[in-house]
């Protein structure tokens, strides 16, 4: 997993060179960020502070994340990307604690096209899921970040087959949400703590926040060459906000 | 403690479109109007601004301008034996909140329905026998004809500011337009968007195969226009965040841009807005409204006496208001009596995905929300159903709205849902796709319908509305027959590989399909199968006005936005001119 990381760091620390310095006004916007230095914010090395995940948990998630999307000779995946920072945030906020859900009972399981129905926000749903994740890993004897990569995806899909009952949380409903934000937080704006010096985009050839294209749709057929841009950039691309900071809304 | 406010002459349930039109059409004629809106004020400036709009996490994933379902959800079951269950997250429709409703987020994609759809029941006996339809199939006529919308329609567009390309002025059928489309009176207002590669790609292949390819019409201008209420609009860059998004431009026809400022300026209208109406209040006859009860943002409760009630809210809210008002008898599926709640539908929505070499760029992030080019060849009734076995059809397009990455990462079918070989195939085919998009008519059932919850209630502690809906057999086989046409569509334009997906039963809520919820307060000539009469008033309460695509008895192959602003216009000018002067019934029962 090191050496994986190590590589990735190395893809997106290669792409950031481009972008100039921090600038006074990236500071001023971002009063607790640190100091400005010769490394642009959102770019750095340094390991996420997990504020929602405690360390068992953040092994577990960082080593799930980079199977369900690998750093290859594409570039980065989910853990070069930031994709657990950006799940740490994410479920630590507003979205952990229910945003956007309907979260009255009586909670009676229902059928697949009525949608989710457990009582759990997605917050508790990992806490419990994790717990029993790493109690069963615990009796196996072998934490997921120390297994083989074939014996890491064999473990995701006993989860994602649904089955295995975590804490009150059927396996497959929390192998659906970490896959469903471990994409959101590959592809999301990097003001959302993933998809670090927006990897992700540069990867597909989105533009992202960029949104003018008036003089080329006509243009059929022809590659649109254009760096990515983020919202947390001014238009001297700067990226303003530091990922380890939710950018709740 | 009710507080009670001074009478106006009308109260407004919802300001959105229907709510910003008919407010202005009546402010200006001197009546006192209060707008009551349950979400907050916004504009163009300063809310709906970029950076910060352009966000795919914030309004695609998190769903921020829609209407806020902790606090009003509905509950669902796809059959009646079923307990329904709260729809803990919007996934299938996306009803919005907030000054201007659902209409600041939809594409703009601004079609009208056909002569043939306003009396669908008529039409298909006449033309397929009486014993075409299964028997469960509650079709019906809608009680006004195409040519009495017609004018409606022209006002509405003109309105908008709709861009496109006529094919048929007053029966000439017009080069370059939709050959299939019923006599309009004109020209649109402004000629039509620019064509995206996938547009082009896919007219040229339709073309081949001998159909009818048109641009489709967009309420995202190609121009600059100032419309009838002297409101200017801008012409639309193409920034691809507009389906779920606030257009930042100027450039999306929503009541932002198309009329608020006309209505806000005038001093015969009030704007409330964070009121959530519990209920319109009748007198003793029941057969008279006396104006509304609503709590506020803070928590206190108002009755705003009016003389006259207009409920326009969004299609499933209009019935939920009725139901909760007690308005109408509720329909009841065991017996097939009762008219509120009757006859929901929604729209049969497949897909196809045509997947080209990495040397062919599509560049899908190029995209206003109705850019995009059509056939009408498989839609309504344009081609012969003999021996099909339904009813109904779809438009099929290169429609592309959108690249935002979170959503659209289209990978062909087989591909791995996680790990290398889906990143692989992720990166492989994201700039070289081409979607078609399939837009289904919907007939109504005997078996689909809306209600109240017994259960789950909402933040007022009132019914939240239970939804049960399952796609009918009709729609099912009409979405094969049609999916099957578009994939020789994706052949002909020499993809690698094709692949349709007709949409499939059951119905499921956690899928985005579309927000074309229609039916529940429908409309027509008889009070035994109708809510409201054919100018929309209620058949119950007479000084009640119920306008919304709640009134469309079955759903047809376009999206009803346009049709929704016509029979607003079409209701407005009855409500003015008629009912105003002489307040009572304006049809007998």
């Amino acid at each position: 997993m090191d050496r994986v990381s190590r590589r990735s760091f190395v893809a997106s620390i290669g792409a950031a060179s481009l972008v100039p310095a921090a600038s006074a006004l990236a500071v001023e916007q971002a009063p607790s960020a640190p100091a400005p230095s010769h490394t642009p914010l959102g770019t750095q090395d340094t390991a996420p502070v997990y504020l929602f995940f405690n360390a068992s948990e953040a092994r577990f998630i960082e080593s799930a994340c980079e199977r369900l999307i690998p750093a290859d000779e594409h570039g980065a995946g989910a853990l070069g990307a930031g994709v657990p920072n950006y799940l740490d945030k994410q479920l630590g906020g507003a979205w952990g604690a229910g945003e956007r859900l309907y979260r009255s009972g009586p909670w009676v399981a229902g059928s697949a096209s009525q949608g989710y129905q457990l009582p759990f926000t997605p917050g508790e749903l990992f806490h419990q899921a994790l717990r029993a994740i790493n109690r069963d890993l615990d009796s196996r004897g072998t934490p997921l970040p120390r297994m083989t990569a074939e014996a890491q995806d064999a473990y995701l899909k006993s989860l994602e087959g649904g089955t295995v009952d975590l804490n009150g949380v059927p396996s497959g409903v929390f192998f659906d949400m970490l896959l469903k934000m471990t994409v959101e937080g590959f592809f999301s704006d990097p003001v959302y703590g993933g998809n670090r010096d927006m990897v992700a985009w540069r990867m597909i050839g989105f533009p992202g926040a960029y949104a003018d294209y008036y003089d080329s749709i006509d243009r059929h057929g022809v590659k649109f060459e254009r760096e990515p841009m983020s919202l947390g950039e001014d238009g001297e691309r700067h990226i303003h906000s530091d990922p380890n900071i939710p950018a709740h809304l | 403690m009710t507080q009670r406010l001074k009478e106006v002459d009308v109260v407004v349930i919802g300001v959105g479109m229907v709510g910003s039109i008919v407010a202005k059409e009546l402010a200006a004629a001197g009546y006192k109007v209060v707008g009551l809106e349950r979400g907050e004020a916004r504009f163009t400036v300063p809310q709906f601004q970029s950076p910060a709009i352009h966000d795919e996490l914030r309004f695609d994933i998190r769903k921020a301008l829609m209407q806020d379902n902790t606090r009003e959800a509905v509950t669902f079951r796809n059959q009646s034996s079923e307990t329904a269950l709260p729809i803990r997250r919007w996934e299938s429709f996306l009803p919005g909140t907030g000054l201007g409703g659902s209409m600041v987020h939809w594409n703009g994609q601004t079609y009208r329905f056909q002569a043939n759809d306003f009396e669908l029941a008529t039409r298909t006996r006449a033309r397929y026998g009486s014993k075409f339809l299964d028997p469960d199939v509650t079709i019906q006529d809608w009680g006004v004809t195409y040519d009495d919308l017609e004018p409606h329609y022209d006002r509405f567009e003109y309105l908008l500011g709709t861009s496109g390309k006529a094919g048929n002025i007053k029966g000439k059928i017009v080069p370059g337009g939709d050959p299939h489309e019923s006599p309009r009176s004109r020209e649109y207002p402004t000629p039509p968007q620019k064509e995206h590669y996938s547009g082009a790609m896919f007219r040229r292949a339709a073309s081949s195969l001998g159909y009818h390819p048109f641009p489709q019409p967009s309420s995202n201008l190609s121009q600059p226009y100032t419309n009838p209420e002297g409101v200017k609009l801008n012409a639309c860059v193409f920034c691809g965040f507009c389906e779920r998004y606030a257009c930042e431009h100027f450039a999306k026809s929503v009541p932002q841009t198309i009329i608020l400022p006309v209505l806000l300026a005038n001093p015969n209208f009030e704007l409330r807005t964070g009121c959530q109406v519990q209920r319109i209040n009748l007198d003793s006859t029941r057969k008279k409204a006396k104006g509304v009860t609503y709590i506020d943002a803070a928590g206190r409760e108002f009755e705003q006496p009016a003389s006259l009630v207009i409920t326009s809210s969004f299609a499933l809210n209009n019935v939920r208001m009725l139901l909760l008002s007690r308005i109408g008898t509720p329909y009841d599926p065991t017996t097939a009596k009762g008219v509120v709640g009757r006859n929901y539908a929604y729209q049969t929505m497949s897909s196809v995905a045509s997947f080209f070499d990495e040397d062919v760029f599509i560049n899908p992030f190029m995209a206003s929300g109705a850019s995009g080019t059509i056939i009408n060849d498989f839609a309504g009734d344009n081609f012969d159903h003999s021996g099909l076995g339904f009813i109904g059809g779809s438009f099929i397009g290169a429609v592309n709205t959108n690249g935002r990455p979170i959503q659209y990462h289209p990978v062909p079918p087989g591909t791995p849902s996680w790990g290398k070989g889906w990143k692989d195939a992720v990166i492989k085919h994201y700039n070289h796709t081409v979607m078609f998009s399939l837009h289904g008519s919907s007939v109504s059932t005997r078996q689909n319908y809306l209600d109240l919850d017994p259960t789950y209630k909402d933040a007022w502690g009132q019914p939240l509305l239970r939804m049960t809906f399952d796609f009918p057999q009709n729609d099912l086989k009409m979405a094969a027959h049609v999916t099957a046409k578009a994939v020789e569509i994706g052949k002909a334009m020499g993809a690698k590989e094709v692949a349709g997906s007709p949409r499939k039963g059951p119905y499921t809520t956690t899928q985005y399909q579309t927000t074309h919820n229609t039916g529940g307060t429908v409309m027509g000539g008889d009070p035994s199968t109708s809510v409201v009469n054919r100018y929309l008033q209620s058949w119950d309460v007479p000084n009640v006005f119920v306008i919304g695509a709640s009134a469309y008895p079955q759903n047809a192959s376009w999206n009803p936005t346009n049709t929704l602003g016509a029979l607003t216009y079409w209701a407005i000018d009855a409500i003015k001119h008629k009912y105003l002067k002489n307040p009572g019934r304006l049809v007998s029962a």
